[in-house]
């Protein structure tokens, strides 16, 4: 079973309307990968994930998760499986009516396994996980600032002890210092739990310090699912204007700013 | 996955500890299905057997909680462990000594508090409405002075969400109301002999006060509660504030419409249901009372002053006015979460509602003497 990769997709075909935006798209992660999906906008990266979560499905093609396909068995199973990944959406989706303890607790009491002892110890562990301080147990979504929302939407998407993490666009509206400090509290909970990751972003800082392989999605398919380093290697526009270019300016305002 | 296992060797030497083995996943998913039997034979045991705990091959928080909390939160006195096992379950133990802080009891300071801040929200409610009024006042007077600004298109619109679609249902309540009212007076006035004067109470009951209050708690569900989640989810958006951004006056262009739209298309609504109502009574005195329909209609005025309808026009102008204007103020109160939005919205069908009917009070207390007959 190990051998299976976690995620395996097949000839997915996505169509909105009259615009395909997956045209026969393959990939593949292996346990223990972090792999960055990147694209242009409009690329299909969050609609390539909606099908792996089981929101949406492909109009042809298979998405398989932990080796068996989404939607395959009965109710039951398919809940167990879905029960397997944990997702952090974009901006949150913390309940807005619960304050920061339940909404983490809010999976595991709904799972009607844990006491409630246990459901406050584990609650204070993932919290703890996350580098929040106890006091912020009591507040609610709306007291929290953008980097806060974050954290507590790993904690709540750690909840159930996910093998497989999702995370769309976990940096985006965190200002450089506290993006990095995401993603290296991402990185270590990686490391700790041995969780396999995949990851929509628009930031080449994020996906350099995380990801272990980049797939890029261009011209409606998988066009490099490889190393960094060896994605710097590929001769392909998007690779060009989307690496290069930034990293060019960059070194330029940095030697501008050292004269 | 290897699913969880407790294994107990026999005690060897007998009076000695006998040795419990934990085996397998202990994760989540694997303990799902077990886990009742398993908090048994962890619980109450701790100190009166040995435990080994290397056959474990892999433990999550959830196992680690699991054996920490049947254990009452203390190590056993004999166990064997492996190194990062015992770092799990440690983290586990050190975030238990350390517990979230606990939501605080009610007591009766809070009640004072609660009693308080009520009081004191009201009185923001009540500044926050005038300084609406006097926003839309002032809108008013500036509009005036430029005609060219009026928010025409806006207007129309709104007539015709809130007005013009409205019809449907308030036809079909106000039918049935008539029928109703016409049919249970009916009954009573038979007893006495007094069928004719069915006309005067249809006609004073519906066109004076039940048209324009059906009409008003209707509007209040319909097209206040749109209002309110309208201008609601225009401010979690952040649309209002880019409209503000953009040096477009947000009571002129959201606001006033809406307002305006309501007190113009109330009163026609009044008319429509009002007329639809007595159509439904009239229908049903003929059927119950042999009461013809030429001889309602002759009768009619003759027992109604025309008084009422222009009472029952400006309560719809002033019910609609309020209950645009309620729906607004609610409207623009939402904070950017979701419970905040429902709460304004029931708060504004509601509010509207109260408002509506004590208007009303005022209303029958101020014209007491108007288009009664006596």
């Amino acid at each position: 079973m190990n051998a299976r990769p976690v995620i395996e997709l097949r000839g997915i075909v996505t169509r909105f309307g009259a615009s395909v935006v997956h045209d026969g798209l393959d990939l593949s992660v292996q346990r223990g990968e972090v792999v960055a999906l990147v694209g242009g906008s409009g690329s299909g990266k969050t609609t390539l994930l909606r099908h792996i979560i089981g929101l949406t499905r492909p109009a042809a093609g298979e998405v398989s998760v932990f080796g068996a396909p989404l939607f395959s068995g009965s109710v039951r199973e398919q809940r167990t499986r879905r029960r397997r990944f944990g997702v952090l959406f974009q901006h949150g989706a913390l309940f807005s009516a619960m304050n920061v303890a339940e909404n983490i607790g809010f999976p595991l009491r709904e799972l009607r396994l844990a006491t409630e002892a246990e459901i406050a110890n584990l609650v204070a562990l993932k919290l703890a996980m996350v580098e929040l301080a106890p006091s912020t147990a009591l507040l609610m979504p709306a007291e929290l600032s953008g980097g806060m929302v974050k954290r507590v939407a790993l904690a709540r998407a750690l909840a159930l002890e996910p093998e497989l993490l999702l995370l769309d666009e976990p940096t985006a509206g965190l200002d450089p210092d506290r993006s990095m400090a995401f993603v290296e509290l991402v990185l270590s909970l990686q490391r700790q739990l041995g969780l396999t990751v995949v990851l929509v972003t628009h930031d080449v800082d994020t996906l350099a310090a995380l990801a272990t392989k980049i797939a890029i999605l261009s011209d409606r398919r998988i066009v490099s699912c490889v190393s960094l380093e060896e994605t710097m290697e590929l001769d392909h526009p998007f690779v060009e204007s989307f690496f290069r270019k930034p990293f060019g300016l960059r070194a330029g305002v940095r030697s501008g700013g050292a004269r | 996955m290897r699913s969880p296992e407790i294994a107990t060797d026999p005690a060897t030497p007998p009076g000695a500890r006998s040795v419990v083995r934990l085996q397998g996943d202990w994760t989540l998913r694997a303990l799902a299905n077990r886990l009742r039997s398993f908090r048994e034979q962890l619980a109450g045991r701790r100190d009166d057997v040995a435990w080994s705990l290397n056959g474990i091959s892999r433990l999550d928080s959830f196992g680690a909680a699991l054996m920490w909390h049947a254990w009452g939160k203390r190590w056993p006195e004999s166990i064997e462990i492996p190194d990062d096992l015992r770092a799990v379950i440690g983290r586990v133990a050190a975030s238990a000594e350390s517990p979230l802080p606990g939501v605080p009891r009610f007591n009766v300071v809070d009640a004072v508090i609660v009693l308080g801040s009520m009081l004191l929200s009201f009185r923001d409610h009540a500044l926050d409405f005038t300084r609406l009024l006097g926003q839309l006042c002032l809108d008013l007077a500036y509009l005036l002075r430029h005609p060219a600004e009026w928010p025409l298109r806006e207007i129309s619109a709104n007539v015709y969400k809130a007005g013009f679609k409205a019809m449907p249902v308030a036809a079909l309540v106000g039918f049935l109301i008539g029928v109703v009212m016409s049919y249970l007076s009916a009954l009573q006035l038979r007893a006495f002999g007094a069928d004719i004067f069915i006309v005067n109470i249809l006609g004073l009951g519906i066109i004076r006060e039940l048209g324009p209050v059906l009409v008003s708690v209707l509007v209040a569900g319909r097209s206040g509660s749109a209002m309110t989640a309208q201008l609601g989810v225009m401010r979690v958006t952040e649309e209002i504030d880019a409209l503000s951004a953009m040096g477009i006056s947000r009571t002129i262009r959201l606001v006033l419409p809406k307002v305006i739209a309501l007190t113009l298309a109330m009163p026609l609504l009044v008319l429509w249901t009002s007329s639809v109502a007595l159509l439904g009574g009239m229908l049903s005195a003929w059927l119950q009372l042999d009461l013809g329909m030429a001889f309602f209609i002759e009768r009619l005025p003759q027992v109604v002053p025309l008084a009422n309808v222009v009472i029952g026009f400006a309560k719809g102008a002033v019910f609609g006015l309020m209950i645009a204007l309620v729906a607004c103020h609610f409207g623009l109160r939402v904070s950017p979460n979701t419970e905040s939005l429902s709460a304004n919205t029931t708060a504004s069908v509601v509010s509207s509602i109260t408002v509506v009917i004590l208007i009303d009070a005022v209303f029958a207390i101020a014209t007491r003497s108007i288009g009664v007959p006596r």
